[in-house]
């Protein structure tokens, strides 16, 4: 391991220490945070029951759904605004402050097109994603070296050949940026929404723990949310150093 | 042998204009140019930087309409697609950096649909030849410019053009391994019996190499000189010391000065 990295797990077990410390010895408030054994305990209690096991999955499946639909449709945004310049210049300025907007307070209007259901969560972390995704694969696509195209019209590629073979390994870094927005976006959309209003997922048990004052639930979900994404994280950014090992860079 | 005088490619009348774009003017860039590339022979183009060179080779590929003039490679004519049996290498480095130098050097061969075992053969030969095996799995990142070169022609190679373009593939070498790579290009020259048309700006590679040279104006770019230089097939890098060599590079640079001091004054 590098040192930069022995440094790195050093700061984080030293803060769990620090809050175990704090907690056991009672300088923190147990209604507000309880101690991190505590916490895994909670984790571990919640993983036992069958309607936390849905609560997981539900979630899961609503960010695979939005997650998926934002890298496939930003995808095609991103393709098609590229081969439309005249097209793009108009909706460039959209682009850029799409994240100024708060997307968010169209959660409402979703729930009364769909019903309170699955689908205005996908459809809240699809919108959260999607723009990103659009704007890294035309990022990708504006660097993409013109002696590629040109490679592929002498080796006479058809065009579908040309994107699967040059172009979409070409821009393989921007894709990845891309769908590493992809996820983060669809997990705060959705988790936001079940949070909000909705019947199940895991921002809807961990909302209900806050108000049945159930501490040891709440941390008990949030732990394992945290410790999922930052596996996911974890595991994309290893990939991406690899493949940038490789490429060096380019 | 490559000497027969059949007639492989012919350039007539052919000129290129940019477009004006935005507010500039449309750049006449090349042209016009009559020409015919015999089969079998080493044909090299000098001319002055910005002349339409790299522009004369996208129009004899199919890669850029003429604005005017007609192309035709072995009796056919060249219009908007890239005839089969033309390999390009571009002056820029087109190596693929997500491939390592042997499925880079097998990738044109695999579209191709060639089976495995053929494309394998054909790699390994072609990498052996250009002195890449030992770094068949390197990435481009791990290579030196002049060896990510080299890996673009073991691609173009490995599909065996009949008609071979090349763009400065040596650009940026140093002159000792730009010699050495030259004597590469004879013996795959001899090895392939494939047309070469090679485009550089060394007056000493040109006289160095080729059965005849194409010297170019400045820009719009027109041959003000076809040189026949006499050599032998079998011939290598140690003909500089001839005195014909001199004599060569003398009567290419008598043209190409004039031309290029015209360039010079252009771009002031
Ligand atoms: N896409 C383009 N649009 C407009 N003008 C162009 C374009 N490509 C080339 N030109 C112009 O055409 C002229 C010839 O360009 P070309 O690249 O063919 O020259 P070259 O002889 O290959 O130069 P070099 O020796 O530097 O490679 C140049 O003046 C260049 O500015
Ligand atoms: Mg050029």
């Amino acid at each position: 391991m590098t040192r930069a990295g022995i440094i790195r797990i050093g700061v984080l077990v030293g803060a769990v220490a620090a809050l175990e410390a704090a907690c056991r010895a009672g300088y923190v408030n147990r209604q507000a945070v309880i101690a991190p054994s505590e916490m895994v305990r909670g984790a571990w209690r919640v993983l036992g029951t069958q309607e936390a096991r849905g609560h997981i999955a539900e979630t899961l499946t609503t960010v695979s759904l939005a997650f998926l639909l934002s890298v496939i449709a930003g995808f095609a945004i991103g393709v098609a605004l590229h081969r439309l310049p005249r097209f793009r210049r108009a909706v460039d300025p959209l682009l850029a402050s799409y994240y100024a907007v708060p997307t968010f307070v169209f959660y409402p209007v979703f729930i009364v097109l769909f019903g309170l259901n699955r689908w205005p969560l996908v459809a809240i972390g699809f919108l959260f994603a999607v723009v990103a995704v659009a704007i890294n694969t035309l990022d990708g696509l504006d660097r993409l070296p013109p002696v590629f195209m040109r490679t592929a019209r002498v080796l006479r590629l058809s065009p579908r050949q040309t994107l699967l073979r040059i172009t979409v390994p070409a821009i393989a870094p921007w894709l990845f940026t891309a769908v590493k927005f992809a996820v983060a976006y669809s997990f705060i959309g959705v988790i936001a929404g079940e949070f909000v209003q909705a019947g199940s997922g895991i921002g809807f048990a961990i909302a209900f723990a806050y108000n049945s004052f159930d501490n040891l639930t709440m941390y008990g979900l949030m732990l394992l949310l945290f410790a999922f994404v930052c596996t996911l994280n974890m595991s994309l950014w290893t990939w991406e150093q690899k493949l940038y090992a490789r490429r060096g860079g380019r | 042998m490559g000497s027969s005088s059949t007639v492989q490619a012919s350039l007539s009348g052919v000129t290129r204009v940019y477009p004006a774009g935005g507010a500039g003017k449309p750049v006449h860039a090349l042209g016009p140019i009559d020409l015919e590339l015999r089969a079998g022979e080493f044909f090299s183009v000098v001319g002055p930087s910005g002349c339409g060179k790299s522009t004369l080779l996208d129009v004899m590929a199919g890669l850029a309409p003429p604005s005017s003039g007609t192309i035709a490679f072995e009796g056919k004519p060249v219009r908007g697609q890239v005839p089969d049996g033309i390999g390009v290498v571009f002056q820029e480095d087109a190596s693929f950096p997500w491939l390592t130098a042997y499925d880079n050097a097998a990738f044109a061969a695999r579209q191709a649909g060639l089976p495995e075992n053929e494309v394998r053969a054909r790699v390994e030969h072609t990498l052996s030849f250009m002195g890449l095996m030992p770094f068949a799995g390197a990435y481009p990142a791990q290579l030196s410019g002049g060896m990510r070169q080299r890996v673009c022609i073991a691609r173009t190679l490995v599909t065996r053009p009949r008609l071979l373009l090349l763009d400065e593939p040596f650009g940026a070498l140093d002159q000792q391994t730009r010699l050495l790579m030259g004597d590469e290009l004879l013996a795959l020259w001899r090895e392939t019996g494939a047309t070469v048309l090679l485009i550089t700006h060394s007056l000493d590679e040109a006289a160095l190499l080729s059965d005849r040279i194409g010297v170019m104006s400045a820009r719009p770019g027109t041959f003000i000189d076809l040189v026949e230089t006499g050599w032998p097939r079998e011939r290598d890098s140690r003909i500089v010391s001839r005195p014909e060599f001199g004599e060569l590079t003398g009567r290419i640079w008598a043209g190409l000065r004039d031309q290029s001091m015209r360039a010079l004054a252009a771009a002031r």
